[in-house]
């Protein structure tokens, strides 16, 4: 393990950005969100969410995947290169590192998403431990423990030093670029601190949020139960929560009339919408309910039932600060949770 | 498969197609047509199985997601049969042959004409442009005839000039050892002089026994009333197989629109078994 003072991370990023891309949390416009560091960005770690979740930086919120080309009336399709240069994302909090796990058994799993798997492999993910989880926060009750990032490299911050810890090959890769800014450091201040960290968990609110019952086989269950009815009625069908969410993956593909030719892009879509279903031939969403029960429904019980029980949600806790009518995922398990019997 | 004519240099992202040529348009009916589509370079885009979807693209209009009507047992090209009902769907009606367009698949699973059909009387019930995704199946057992026991096709449609691939039926199917064709329309009409009725109901009246596998395609209200009749004419829900039908971009699982329960019905269907089609949530 290594340590660097507070006061020499502006060094830190340069040395990083030298050679490659860091993206990192920066505060533009009063939000904090993942951007590419420059000598004048506003680097803000102390915030502990981003605004946005960091997916972009694998799966961005809108991408090019080919252009189609007209030339003499015949046409030629030109994909889009993929990723090919190495970049560096800095500072991303262990439940948004989970919803990259997340992202992966979407992306990676046959058929590959080329461009996806692309940024995968040339990004370096230097996660970043939590010291003050929020009120909004229950990644725990996914599992995830914020005092123990995954990522290529772990960091913490303790005070005004930043302990630094390779864990995969490709953290140790860069930690040899740029371990002539580190001092050697032993592990006590962050075993301390990832032990005060446990304990804050602990106490959030929504730490002892129960989802048992909540698995492949209650599907039937959970699908025919009258609380939908209930908790969907405030919800206004804006889809912030998808655009905020680290995990949600869904996405359309439209076309872009350049003037001399057709560009296909990809972009984020939201279960939420009233035309997300709809085809020429009907739509089999056609109430707010339903798609507002797919969104929780694919998260909870889906989503696990196709991965080994995996959920799609890490508990970040940004649909639950940012949705406009407070209706989020907590307010789903706890209504549950509550009236199990009742449904 | 062996002997493929398949573009060999398509190897990236599933989610970039080909280049593929309308060689011919056929009007089956008022609303559709079936379109020829070869590669460039003659010969087929890609090899599939019988039930798979393609996505068929106009740049700058849609793409959309299209049962490959045509048997692979046709060495040639692929054909899509195509009811004109959409932006895309009326664009594709106004092309002519000689056009480009763009293709990538194949998507989805098949019906499974190799192990639980083989052998078995076969029973093929459609309606509409539903025959579309049979008529590649039963080319196909047409095709290998020994490997099946009797087939029975029960289409109907709105009225007679609304029956997709008419010459084919006459022509092949009706002429064909151990096929028999059962026709009907919803309504009386002059010239026609065969059954008029709903497909249900004709279903009932033939009176087929349980001893056969059904594969049903068409409406989604046809669908329902055919299942029922079948219940009610003593077949299981594994001796019957349908295709779902559910708004798709992508085509490979990831986009998120066709899921329904743990399933995507662009990779893990669009055939399912009518017991498979039980445990989904009823969303479809």
């Amino acid at each position: 393990m290594y340590k660097i003072e507070a006061k020499n991370l502006n060094a830190l990023f340069q040395m990083i950005a030298a050679d490659q891309e860091l993206y990192l949390p920066v505060r533009s416009g009063g939000q904090v969100n993942f951007a590419y560091w420059h000598k004048d960005a506003e680097v803000d770690l102390e915030t502990l969410n981003s605004v946005k979740s960091p997916k972009d930086a694998f799966f961005p919120q809108s991408e090019n995947l080919y252009t189609v080309k007209r030339d003499a009336g015949r046409m030629s399709i030109e994909p889009e290169e993929l990723k090919n240069q190495k970049f560096v994302i800095f500072g991303i909090r262990p439940c948004d590192v989970k919803g990259v796990e997340v992202l992966d058994r979407v992306f990676l799993v046959d058929p590959l998403d080329t461009y996806y798997a692309a940024r995968r492999e040339h990004g370096t993910i230097v996660s970043m431990a939590c010291s003050e989880p929020e009120e909004t926060c229950f990644c725990k009750v996914f599992g995830i423990d914020c005092g123990e990032p995954a990522g290529d490299v772990a960091v913490w911050k303790v005070g005004d030093e930043f302990y630094w810890k390779p864990v995969t090959g490709k953290g140790e890769a860069l930690t040899a670029k740029v371990v002539s800014l580190f001092d050697e450091a032993d592990e006590t201040k962050v075993e301390a601190q990832k032990e005060a960290v446990r304990k804050i968990a602990d106490r959030l609110p929504y730490s002892n949020l129960s989802l048992d019952g909540w698995d492949g086989g209650a599907l039937e269950e959970k699908f025919d139960s009258i609380l939908w009815e209930e908790l969907h009625k405030p919800c206004l069908a804006c889809g912030t929560c998808t655009f905020v969410c680290p995990t949600c993956q869904c996405y359309d593909i439209k076309d872009y009339d350049t003037g001399s030719g057709v560009q296909r892009y990809r972009c984020w879509d939201s279960c939420m919408y009233s035309d997300f279903t709809m085809m020429a031939h009907g739509n089999n969403r056609t109430t707010q309910m339903q798609r507002f029960r797919q969104r929780f429904m694919h998260k909870l019980v889906y989503f696990p039932a196709n991965n080994d029980g995996m959920y799609s949600c890490v508990g970040c806790g940004r649909c639950v600060a940012k949705c406009p009518v407070s209706l989020n995922i907590v307010k789903v398990v706890k209504a549950f949770q509550d009236r199990g019997g009742d449904q | 498969m062996s002997g493929c004519t398949c573009n060999k240099e398509h190897r990236q992202d599933t989610l970039i197609p080909q280049i593929g040529i309308i060689t011919d348009i056929r009007q089956e009916t008022p609303d559709v047509k079936t379109f020829r589509v070869d590669a460039p370079g003659g010969g087929k885009l890609f090899e599939h199985l019988p039930g798979q979807c393609a996505m068929v693209c106009v740049p700058g209009v849609s793409e959309g997601m299209f049962s490959i009507t045509s048997s692979p047992t046709n060495r040639e090209f692929q054909e899509f049969s195509i009811k004109q009902c959409g932006i895309l769907t009326d664009y594709l009606h106004s092309m002519e042959a000689g056009s480009e367009i763009m293709v990538r698949g194949p998507y989805g699973n098949h019906f499974p004409v190799e192990t639980e059909l083989k052998g078995r009387n076969l029973l093929f019930i459609a309606g509409g442009i539903g025959l579309a995704p049979l008529r590649s199946v039963i080319n196909y057992v047409i095709d290998n005839r020994g490997n099946y026991g009797t087939i029975d096709i029960v289409y109907g449609s709105r009225s007679a000039d609304d029956l997709v691939q008419l010459k084919e039926i006459q022509d092949v199917w009706m002429k064909t050892e151990g096929v028999n064709v059962h026709l009907t329309v919803d309504q009386e009409q002059e010239g026609w002089n065969g059954n008029v009725g709903f497909v249900p109901t004709y279903l009932k009246e033939l009176g087929f026994s349980n001893d056969k596998t059904a594969l049903v395609c068409g409406p989604p209200i046809m669908i329902k009333f055919v299942l029922a009749a079948l219940t009610e004419m003593g077949f299981g829900k594994d001796q019957v197989y349908t295709t779902l039908e559910l708004r798709m971009k992508c085509g490979v699982g990831k986009c998120g629109r066709c899921n329904i329960g743990s399933k995507y019905v662009c990779k893990d269907g669009p055939v399912f078994r009518c017991d498979e089609v039980d445990e989904l949530p009823d969303e479809y």
